[in-house]
């Protein structure tokens, strides 16, 4: 097991190199370190020697990929792309253009994205499983297909419609919560209310569509027959059999996503005022901040990395049939 | 008048056609033709597939564009143009879109939303709501304005169901010609709901969205149906404006991921070895950026570009378009793997199957096999992602517009509307129109979509059968 997620880690490497490439194509060879100075610097009467300040100070001024003037190998590594990646590698994501240590930030505005999206998951997890196993229990009725219009039709609507129309209607006309804001611990908890609620409600319709289709695929089993012919009764057999192993396709599904709600979301951070770090790659994008922006998908694609081994070592736990080697 | 090809507008032009031609040699593969009846046979289908179409010829319609000639000109010299480009939907609109007001306005409102301090004629300072310019500026009084709604609006219904009226007339015609009967026994089978195809639905389908087109367009004249924006801007104007968008970015999107996808996808499944090991990094690669993040990171590389690059664009509606369609290039170069990689998997498996290993044994070429095997086995995935992939991406335009990586403020777009509607909302008394056109013109469309597609898949997928 612990050489198998060396291994798996170790297959990373190449993953993480290639991420680093396209932010680094993206960021440093269309738009190059002098474009990057004249726009950061505003002015058009800016002199070549204040670039070169600027860029000295940020370590901008080696060549990109290959450095002529340096002997042997050092060519290679003596640039700018290895130099930048290799700091990101050891998690250093250097500084903000308004002059924050990025590492210090992302480690402080994990926490309220993480108290918005656990729940968020969790809850979301929750309900739509206990919905999708109830539209089983009624299947083929007018229920069942009531019930997949109304998903069809919650999967029809943008996620903002959702969110703007929850804060006009909870905060504006009912003046239940507030509108947005944040403190953390549970002095939080009206804060968070609302965006928890919005964000189960807005992934009820795909949830309850997927996990249904699962269900229904267990149900048609050979196991189900019998534990029908057993006399059991149809809530015993639902909850009894087809739950669990209905679970197994559910929870290696959604194991992958678990690291990535360190992210938290993007559209919800922003119009909540959560301090996340949803809101901080949004405002990051605004200001066209890039340092940030790389930072955050060199952040992302490593969660997502951990997410996929995570996915592989929940086989072996949920399902004894699979044997990693 | 001069025409102007839009680089989007020629996208889309050739997708129609190409699709004409798909269309054209599926006809006469008896299977896939099969297969299409088995999907419009349902009535959700029908339905869905006719307003699927009302979108797209309103965004054909405003992908036609033009530049009208200064009036004036002397004769024999060269002709000036005006700036402005337009399209034929412009034209369609030209009396609603100059019907432009002050500021905010209700829904077929007769004055402004909010009051304005004038003075009046003698000295005194009044804090009162002003009277529209446009909006029923042909009524002789306010109180007269339901009546004239009520009137207006059962003539436009009267003349919507006449017309709708003679073209299923003329449908039914020719169906009564393909099917050697007459047209009344044709007439009777479709009443009764008898047809192959629930033809029944889809005239009523057409003539309700006929009459509701009708109604908006024929009442968009007198008032502002939906109301109007900060500057006074029709909402129902900048709705249909917004449909070309979405539908757009919708479509053109799957015309750059498709090639891609069904490229790298047969041939990792099919050369395996190296080949299919780079391209497996390729994807796996791509797929663990955030999507949101890779897309907001090329658009703001995109959006410096653009900025050092003032003179490229003579025009704001070409800047605007090319914004556009590099938003859809980049959307399509970020969306590619996960169909690439159901491709792959697919392409694995029907080249284990013995036909193919007897075409490879009998020294076909690897690509006639491609061409004559596994393309007509993996169209089926093709067609379900993109459809699934549809209404993602309409959805996606309105949230990335508001992260401001989305297309042009100056383009007209649902996203756009929202985002403006997000400060308008905050206002007091509140401006719901702008948010409430945006959703409802968004969600009817991406609702026909996902109606669709679950008929799409639930037909082709092989797993259901």
């Amino acid at each position: 097991m612990m050489a198998y997620i060396a291994r798996r880690l170790f297959y990373a490497i190449p993953i993480l190199i290639g991420v680093n490439l396209i932010t680094f194509v993206l960021f440093f060879m269309v738009n190059s370190p002098d474009d990057m100075a004249r726009a950061q610097l505003g002015a058009k009467q800016t002199t070549p020697a204040m670039i070169e300040t600027w860029k000295a100070e940020r370590g901008y001024d080696k060549p990109l990929f290959f450095n002529n003037e340096a002997p042997g190998l050092v060519k290679f590594s003596d640039t700018l792309f290895v130099e930048e990646s290799l700091k990101l590698f050891v998690f250093d994501f250097g500084r903000s253009d308004s002059g924050r240590d990025i590492g210090a930030d992302i480690l402080e505005r994990m926490w309220p994205s993480l108290q918005i999206a656990l729940p968020t998951f969790a809850i979301g997890l929750i309900t739509t499983i206990t919905l999708a196993l109830l539209i089983v229990l009624f299947r083929g009725t007018a229920l069942d297909t009531s019930a997949m219009v109304i998903a069809v039709m919650i999967m029809s609507i943008s996620g903002l419609f959702y969110i703007i129309a929850g804060q006009v209607l909870f905060s504006k006309i009912l003046n239940w919560v507030p509108i947005s804001g944040y403190e953390p611990g549970w002095a939080g908890v009206k804060f968070v209310i609302l965006p928890v609620l919005i964000g189960v409600f807005a992934g009820l319709g795909a949830g309850t569509r997927w996990y249904r289709s699962i269900f229904l695929e267990e149900i048609n089993r050979d196991y189900v027959r019998t534990a029908r012919a057993k006399g059991l009764s149809e809530i015993k057999v639902l909850f009894k059999h087809v739950l669990p192993n209905g679970m197994l396709p559910i929870l290696t599904g959604v194991v992958v996503v678990i690291p990535s709600l360190f992210m938290g979301s993007l559209i919800m951070e922003s119009f909540f005022g959560i301090p996340g770090l949803g809101s901080y790659t949004i405002d990051a994008i605004n200001a066209q901040d890039f340092a940030i922006v790389k930072a955050m998908v060199f952040f992302g694609a490593v969660l997502y990395i951990i997410g996929l081994i995570l996915t592989d070592i929940s086989y072996t736990i949920f399902d004894p049939r699979v044997r990693l080697s | 008048m001069m025409w102007v090809w839009l680089w989007t507008d020629i996208m889309i032009w050739l997708l129609v056609v190409s699709l004409g031609l798909w269309g054209w040699t599926i006809s006469r593969s008896p299977q896939v033709k099969a297969q299409w009846i088995a999907i419009f046979r349902s009535k959700i289908a029908m339905t869905s597939a006719i307003v699927l179409l009302m979108y797209v010829s309103i965004a054909l319609l405003d992908s036609l564009h033009f530049r009208l000639a200064l009036p004036d000109q002397p004769v024999g010299e060269k002709v000036q143009y005006q700036g402005q480009t337009l399209s034929v939907l412009d034209w369609v609109f030209d009396e609603i879109r100059g019907k432009v007001e002050r500021t905010y306005s209700a829904p077929f409102a007769l004055k402004e939303h909010s009051s304005s301090i004038i003075k009046t004629d003698d000295g005194q300072i009044k804090q009162i709501a002003l009277d529209l310019t446009h909006a029923g500026s042909h009524l002789a009084a306010a109180e007269d304005r339901n009546q004239d709604i009520l009137l207006k609006s059962l003539w436009a219904i009267f003349v919507a169901w006449v017309l709708s009226k003679l073209f299923i007339s003329l449908h039914i015609y020719w169906r009564a010609r393909v099917a050697k009967i007459s047209w009344r026994q044709q007439a009777g089978l479709v009443l009764k709901g008898k047809t192959e195809l629930p033809w029944r639905t889809a005239y009523l389908t057409f003539s309700i969205g006929l009459i509701v087109l009708a109604w908006l367009y024929h009442l968009g004249h007198y008032y502002h149906v939906l109301g109007t924006d900060k500057v006074g801007g029709d909402v129902l104007y900048q709705s249909f404006k917004s449909v070309r968008t979405g539908v757009l970015i919708g479509v053109l999107t799957t015309l750059v991921m498709l090639p891609l996808a069904l490229i790298l996808g047969i041939s990792a499944g099919l050369f395996r070895g190296w080949i299919d090991d780079v391209i497996q990094y390729l994807y796996t690669t791509l797929n663990s950026i955030p999507g949101i993040l890779l897309i907001a990171a090329a658009v703001l590389v995109m959006q410096t570009m653009i900025m050092n690059n003032p003179d490229w664009f003579e025009t704001a509606t070409e800047r605007a378009d090319i914004r556009l369609l590099v938003l859809v290039l980049i959307l399509g170069l970020t969306s590619w793997t996960g169909l690439c990689r159901l491709l792959r998997a697919e392409t694995l498996k029907i080249s284990q199957v013995e036909y193919v290993t007897a075409a490879r044994a009998f020294g076909v070429s690897r690509f006639k096999i491609i061409g004559r095997h596994i393309l007509p086995n993996v169209m089926h995935i093709v067609l379900i992602a993109v459809v699934l992939d549809f209404s993602a991406l309409v959805l996606a335009e309105a949230v990335l517009s508001y992260v401001g990586v989305g297309v042009d403020p100056t383009m007209h777009s649902w996203g756009n509307m929202i985002n403006q509607a997000r400060l308008e909302m905050a206002r007091e008394p509140m401006v719901w129109w702008s948010l409430l056109s945006a959703f409802i013109f968004m969600f009817i469309l991406v609702l026909a979509a996902n109606l669709f597609s679950d008929r799409v898949q639930r037909v082709l997928d092989p797993k259901n059968n």
